[in-house]
């Protein structure tokens, strides 16, 4: 139900995305998904990886500020309004999304959407009412 | 010897779970130690008088003879000397011994041009010393100790100050210098040191760097450590005395006035003993050079009382403190001075505000940063621009930009509230912040390029 997300906080500055990829090949940890917010000054690299817990443990001793984020995956239609879809249902919900990003599924037709929402437990809810899936991490990894 | 130490008189007073150094001098009745100060000053001033041209000028432009000087009241006469005279005077101005009595030199860290010799004759150099050794032995120290000074050695007073003590009171001393601080946690886990010395950001990092090798306070045996050279605060302090299980004692001093040691703090933590026999303190309001009641907030003025090569009469430091005499829990007599709340050569006038660094650090600490931080102040048209940049800390981290973008409003606001004007926070990655592993570099005035 819940996956385990990474996030990192990186200062803007050119090389810094490329370092941090660098430490995680370095360790074989294999990027499933990635996803970047940035500001002037600074950007917040959230990514998943298929062990979490070793990807904290790698970054943190490169010297990163780093934590993990429990957020949310979906299942939706690989079509023009799947994302807007769920996104609907949250917001009939009164769920409020912090953040989402999308990316395509092993499974051909669909894709995969990642969600940090205020309310979990509320969120889950209103998705399975709309019989939309979430997702586990093996799932999201195509096991 | 010029005090007597058969008398028992003092007893009484002495705090008998107190150990002391020289418990005769350190607990001696105040007026005992006022009856020592006036026949030093007395004899100094004649000293200076006769062998130091620079300061026998000023004093006859000011019209005083040695004849003058009966006691410590009659100082007030005395012309001050500043940082301008020692670069003045550079580098045998003040010197008032012969070169062949003297056996040391020490050195501020100052860039050229301001640069500071101090010399020292064998007994500068213990009486130096002494007042290092009542250091270390108001933190706790004893001959069982093992005492790590990681304060750099070589020119810098800091390294050979606590040296000198710890030998004096026979602690075994690792003479570590600063730097290679894995080395230094491995000789700390290895040899058991008990007590450690160096620059209080320098302590941070030791902590951070323990920590990042997979140990914790358990695993190492100090007890105490003696901070100074550079401003920190209460939260520093608390900071410090966390991460490595310790009591954290300040220390102070200045290499005009022969180095760390001057004033040190005892058990009661509520500011630090002057070492008055050796170093009479007063404070003056800094715009007029006028003698402020004890209990006044002003400029800290020393004057040496029997340091024979490098004398100095009443020596104006910048730090703003406040002395006291208020009896201490310790047992120990000497007057107090408090932590320095600001140093003029520290202190930037940001908008028309003054803006001490310690303020801002006072901010982070509270609110969960680490002290770990740089001020950069630059000017654009007319209007000076104040940022501060921040290191973020794990438990300050969120990883969404609004909570991100929250945290700086946060800091900006705590830190409007306490200055009266608003800094651009940013923050920053760990350990991106300039800092050499002795001091850190927690001003960039940019400024003063375009002046
Ligand atoms: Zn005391």
């Amino acid at each position: 139900m819940r996956v385990k997300q990474i996030s990192v906080f990186l200062e803007n500055k050119s090389g810094q995305l490329a370092d941090v990829g660098a430490v995680l090949a370095e360790n074989n940890m294999n990027l499933r998904a990635l996803s970047i917010a940035d500001t002037k000054d600074y950007g917040i690299l959230r990514v998943i990886v298929p062990d979490a817990d070793g990807a904290l443990e790698v970054l943190r001793t490169a010297g990163y500020t780093c934590k993990i984020t429990d957020v949310l995956a979906v299942e939706i239609d690989d079509s023009p309004g799947g994302m807007a879809r769920v996104l609907a249902v949250l917001s009939d919900a009164g769920i409020s999304v912090e953040y989402a990003y999308a990316f395509i599924s092993h499974k051909a037709g669909y894709a995969h959407m990642i969600l940090r929402v205020s309310e979990l437990e509320k969120t889950v809810d209103a998705l399975a009412k709309a019989q939309i899936r979430t997702l586990e991490m093996n799932e999201l990894l195509g096991k | 010897m010029w005090y007597d130490k058969n008398v028992e008189l003092y007893r009484e007073d002495v705090n008998p779970m107190e150990r002391y150094y020289q418990p005769e001098i350190e607990c001696a009745p105040v007026e005992k130690i006022k009856e020592w100060q006036n026949e030093k000053l007395v004899r100094q001033v004649r000293h200076v008088y006769d062998n130091v041209a620079y300061y026998r000028k000023l004093m006859e432009e000011k019209g005083v003879t040695p004849d003058d000087i009966r006691s410590t009241d009659d100082l007030y006469k005395l012309p001050f000397l500043t940082k301008a005279d020692l670069r003045d005077a550079y580098p045998y101005g003040l010197l008032a011994k012969p070169l062949s009595d003297c056996v040391r030199i020490q050195s501020t860290s100052g860039t050229t041009g301001k640069r500071v010799v101090a010399f020292y004759t064998q007994k500068d150099v213990d009486l130096w010393e002494d007042c290092c050794a009542r250091a270390i032995v108001a933190a706790g120290g004893t001959n069982e100790d093992v005492c790590q000074v990681c304060y750099g050695y070589g020119l810098f007073t800091g390294g050979p100050g606590l040296h000198g003590g710890s030998h004096k009171v026979g602690c075994l001393t690792l003479p570590m210098s600063s730097g290679n601080t894995q080395r230094q946690i491995q000789f700390m886990l290895d040899l058991q040191s008990t007590i450690l010395c160096c620059t209080p950001s320098y302590a941070v990092y030791i902590g951070e760097t323990l920590r990042e090798m997979g140990y914790s306070k358990e695993d190492i045996h100090l007890k105490a450590g003696i901070f100074g050279a550079e401003p920190w605060t209460q939260e520093m302090r608390r900071d410090i005395e966390n991460s490595l299980g310790i009591k954290a004692y300040d220390i102070y001093g200045l290499t005009e006035t022969s180095g760390p040691g001057v004033s040190f703090e005892c058990s009661e933590q509520t500011g630090m003993h002057i070492n008055e026999d050796h170093f009479f303190a007063e404070i003056i309001d800094p715009e007029t050079g006028e003698v402020l009641p004890e209990g006044s907030k002003g400029e800290l003025v020393f004057t040496s009382l029997d340091k024979e090569a490098f004398p100095l009469l009443r020596y104006r430091t910048r730090d703003i403190c406040v002395l006291s005499r208020k009896k201490c829990s310790c047992g120990r007599t000497h007057i107090k001075m408090s932590k320095p709340m600001g140093r003029s050569d520290d202190m930037m006038i940001i908008r028309g505000v003054n803006v001490f660094p310690s303020q801002i650090e006072t901010v982070l600490l509270k609110q969960g940063y680490t002290s770990n931080y740089q001020i950069v102040v630059d000017r654009v048209g007319s209007t000076d621009t104040f940022d501060v940049y921040v290191e973020v800390t794990e438990e300050q981290f969120a990883d969404t930009v609004r909570e991100l973008t929250l945290r700086e409003e946060e800091l900006s606001g705590a830190m409007k509230l306490m200055l009266g004007i608003n800094p651009k926070v940013h923050l920053v990655q760990p350990k991106s912040i300039a800092r050499s592993e002795g001091k850190a570099v927690r001003v960039v005035d940019k400024r003063k390029l375009h002046d």
